[in-house]
């Protein structure tokens, strides 16, 4: 008798606030609509194609610092490291297109754009593999673990370069190694390249979240890691992938910002690691772990980009822009616990 | 549930009362219009199985939850109770079965933790250990106030807790579950002070599954049943007879071992040993068991008997020091959890909050979880042969929902349950074992499983469950094992008696 009624429990006030509902819902995607719109007015130079591509090109960087971000906080994990693996990872190609020594041999290796693209791609993975190592076998915690690794990450980069900026890279046609402006800096149909990046990544992290069994073990082990462990599910294996899969991220924005600046700095992405876990949540991602989308992070990015740069525009000081933005995280943050939890004590 | 007494047979002052009290969860009905008295300077023990409604009438007594209907009479005035706090404020307390105690904190600071005691410079914490000290030396016990809590044994931090609950001069204090981590000597102790409470007009609340322990020192037993008051008696008309058949109900069916012919051994455990999680001692001391293809085992033990870490073993959440577990012959020691789920041996956990459901996920993904695999056609997954896999699972296990995408919080606990369980059936797993599969679901929800269970044997299955309560040992198991301190006690066929049941597994026994 009791278990027949006990079926069918009502999603609490799921229909009387239904615009308010949507609102909540959708609240980062209206948050850029209202941001464009306000610039819009403020600004006859705003809304232009080529403004929105040149602001794009901007958040491509933290677009993809929060889409590597976004994996690890559905594991219900933290990477501080990313900013300081994107200036390695610059530091790192630029090495690599200067030409690597080889003194035993006598000879100075040029490796090819692709390799340099592979070879910085690996040194992402593999900080963030001993990142997921500490993490998942050593039990350090998250926070711990990538805030170390944020420290050394940075001291590798200033110590590759003595603190000096990489200028050149361009590379030299006789050494077949040209072609690093085709990863930032140029523009293909005058979109420029790091929006097109920034599109592949999102549609290949897209495509792993929502089709394949990895992407379903990512959203079980982040929301309940003891579930889904005894329902079979490698946690360990997936955590330990989650940052690899960051790092790998963080090393294609630095491989981006470099070639965008057309050098290569070691202090380049400073605090980045903030303005992504910034994006991640405005996208409505709850920072203890299982929730969250692709969609929600680009959209998170992109209200903080267009805001950012909106504010420059109109030219408002940048002390003001921190601000602004601070404000926005702590809305976002507001929001989130009121759709997580909130509601439930309707 | 047509003699519930309405009126209180014993003379003796009533303090506190509850009056038809009920309290529902959503479609849940926990408690049903329960009366309920507790009389000056003397114990009155609440019985009653799991998902009785027996926590939930403690927590509407101490101000944790309010009730739905009913009201709740203190010294003959209807009070609300607003909070555990207000609770306090009008005497009563609450020492719950988990204790509340910051383990890194001293003696004198969690006895006066939310109320320090305040002096001109700060905390006075001179007087705070002067009083402290008084109360230790009214409890007879020698614990130093400047101790912090994580050093004493269990039974002296059940003594802290009494001491807090007398330190706001708690005219009434619930016990839930006091003895259950204590030894011997120390419930002795406990027995003391409970004698030395009554002398001093204070009024208990006594909640114990220990059944006999309970009958020595209580002066009154109400007996609940799924949300009734079944029965009520002071302690000189009642034996341990009464109450059992009181907790039960005669007319409680929960099926019963259905008829198959036991196939192939199926899982074969070897003088197996699983250390304790605290590190001292075994949990699983040398345990063997085999059951075959079909078979249904019913494990049956108090809590800390070992049943759960034998399971978690057997599945490969623990390690063993010891022994050996076999799957049809092979030796399943080095796999993972998922290479037993493939090979076809599979746990419902215990607790399905914590080890059995993704909070964040659908009904659907939830029942899907364990069976990735089968539904993943190169790289990606397969969003028709999931979606087939989750219909079919829903309608088998008869999961009551508004549809797969619906989250796994708006199902009641029998269904969610259902869900955990249909989630490793989806596995297609020769061997199943089931964590108190019937925990805090009601007895309607709780058949049905049984029912599953029992028609998954016939098809083959081979079944073990645990359990604590000793009417689900005799339904569809073919054979009861009892457990206790991590060695089988005793084994039973189905036509055992509840009291033998009980007897192997010390709770019977004064402790």
């Amino acid at each position: 008798m009791s278990a027949s009624t006990a079926s069918h429990t009502p999603k609490p006030a799921a229909k009387g606030i239904n615009i308010g509902h949507i609102l909540l819902e959708g609240r980062a995607f209206f948050a850029l609509i209202a941001i464009i719109i306000t610039f819009s007015f403020l600004s006859p130079n705003y809304a232009s194609v080529g403004n929105f591509l040149i602001m794009s090109n901007h958040v491509a960087i933290f677009g993809l610092l929060a889409i590597g971000m976004m994996l690890v906080i559905l594991n219900g994990g933290i990477d501080l490291s990313v900013g300081s693996v994107l200036g390695l990872s610059g530091v790192f190609a630029g090495y690599l297109m200067q030409g690597v020594e080889v003194p035993s041999l006598g000879i100075i290796l040029y490796p090819p754009v692709w390799a340099v693209v592979v070879l910085t791609m690996t040194l992402g993975a593999f900080v963030g593999f001993v990142n997921g190592i500490l993490i998942a076998r050593f039990k350090v915690p998250a926070f711990v673990a990538t805030l170390g690794s944020l420290y050394v990450a940075r001291g590798a980069a200033l110590l590759m370069t003595n603190g000096l900026t990489y200028n050149n890279l361009s590379g030299k046609t006789e050494f077949g190694n040209t072609g690093f402006d085709w990863l930032g800096f140029n523009r293909i149909a005058n979109v420029p390249v790091g929006v097109i990046v920034l599109v592949v990544v999102s549609v290949a992290a897209f495509l792993l979240l929502s089709r394949t069994a990895f992407g379903r073990w990512l959203y079980a082990s982040g929301g309940n890691e003891r579930a889904a462990e005894l329902a079979g599910v490698p946690v360990k294996r997936v955590q330990i992938t989650v940052y690899m899969l960051s790092g790998v991220c963080a090393a294609i924005a630095g491989l981006v910002l470099s070639s965008q600046l057309t050098s290569a700095g070691p202090t380049a992405g400073e605090t980045y690691e903030l303005t992504a876990i910034a994006a991640v949540v405005v996208g409505g991602a709850a920072l203890t772990g299982g929730r969250g989308g692709v969609g929600g992070t680009l959209l998170g990015a992109f209200v903080i980009g267009f805001l950012a740069d909106g504010l420059v525009i109109i030219g408002v000081s940048s002390y003001w822009q921190t601000v602004f933005t601070g404000a926005v995280i702590v809305l976002a943050v507001l929001l989130n616990s009121i759709q997580y939890g909130g509601l439930k004590r309707v | 549930m047509n003699d519930i007494p309405q009126t209180n047979p014993d003379a003796s002052e009533v303090v506190l009362a509850a009056r038809h009290v009920a309290k529902s969860f959503g479609a849940v009905h926990a408690l049903k219009g329960v009366n309920f008295d507790v009389h000056r300077g003397q114990v009155t023990t609440l019985f009653g199985e799991n998902g009785a409604g027996k926590s939930t009438l403690m927590k509407i007594l101490s101000g944790v939850q309010k009730p739905t209907k009913g009201e709740i009479i203190l010294d003959g005035q209807p009070v609300e109770l607003h909070s555990t706090m207000d609770a306090q404020h009008k005497g009563i307390c609450i020492i719950h079965q988990e204790l509340s105690l910051a383990p890194n904190m001293t003696v004198r600071d969690n006895i006066f933790m939310g109320r320090e005691i305040m002096g001109p410079f700060g905390v006075d914490y001179a007087e705070e250990e002067r009083q402290t000290r008084a109360l230790m030396e009214e409890l007879e016990e020698d614990i130093d106030p400047l101790s912090k809590v994580e050093d004493l044994r269990l039974g002296q931090q059940q003594i802290v807790e009494i001491a807090r609950a007398l330190s706001v001069d708690a005219r009434i204090l619930i016990m839930d579950e006091p003895t259950s981590a204590l030894s011997a000597s120390e419930v002795e102790v406990l027995f003391k002070v409970i004698h030395d409470l009554k002398a001093r007009g204070v009024s208990i609340v006594y909640i114990s599954h220990h059944l006999e322990e309970a009958l020595t020192i209580t002066d009154h037993a109400v007996v609940l049943r799924d949300g009734n008051m079944t029965a009520y008696a002071p302690r000189s008309e009642i034996d341990l007879e009464w109450i059992v058949v009181n907790m039960v109900g005669e007319n409680f069916d929960l099926g019963s071992p259905p008829e198959v012919t036991f196939g192939a051994p199926a899982l074969s455990i070897e003088n197996l040993s699983v250390p304790s999680h605290t590190g001292v001692g075994l949990a699983v001391d040398g345990l063997d068991l085999d059951i075959t293809a079909g078979e249904i085992v019913c494990i049956y033990g108090l809590m800390g008997a070992g049943r759960t870490e034998l399971l978690e073993c057997a599945a490969g959440r623990l390690k063993n020091t010891g022994g050996s577990i076999k799957l049809h012959g092979e030796n399943v020691a080095g796999l993972t959890i998922a290479e037993r789920i493939n090979a076809g041996l599979v746990l419902v956990p215990e607790d399905r909050q914590r080890d059995g459901l993704v909070q964040t996920m659908t009904v659907g993904k939830n029942l899907s979880l364990a069976s990735i695999g089968n539904f993943t056609r190169g790289l990606f997954t397969n969003h028709a042969d999931e979606d087939k896999i989750i219909a079919d699972s829903i309608r088998d296990v008869t999961v009551k929902t508004d549809g797969p995408g619906a989250p796994i919080g708006s199902l009641s606990g029998g269904n969610q349950q259902k869900v955990v369980i249909g989630k490793m059936l989806v596995t297609d797993p020769s061997v199943i074992m089931l964590d108190e599969p019937s925990r805090g679901i009601d007895i309607g929800a709780k058949a049905e499983v049984f029912k599953l269970l029992a028609e998954r044997a016939k098809q083959g299955l081979a079944v073990l469950y645990t359990t604590s309560e000793v009417t689900e040992c005799l339904s569809i198991a073919h054979r009861i094992i009892v457990m206790r301190r991590g060695k089988i006690s005793a084994t039973f066929t189905s036509d055992t008696t509840k009291e033998a049941i009980m007897a192997a597994s010390g709770e019977s026994m004064v402790a």
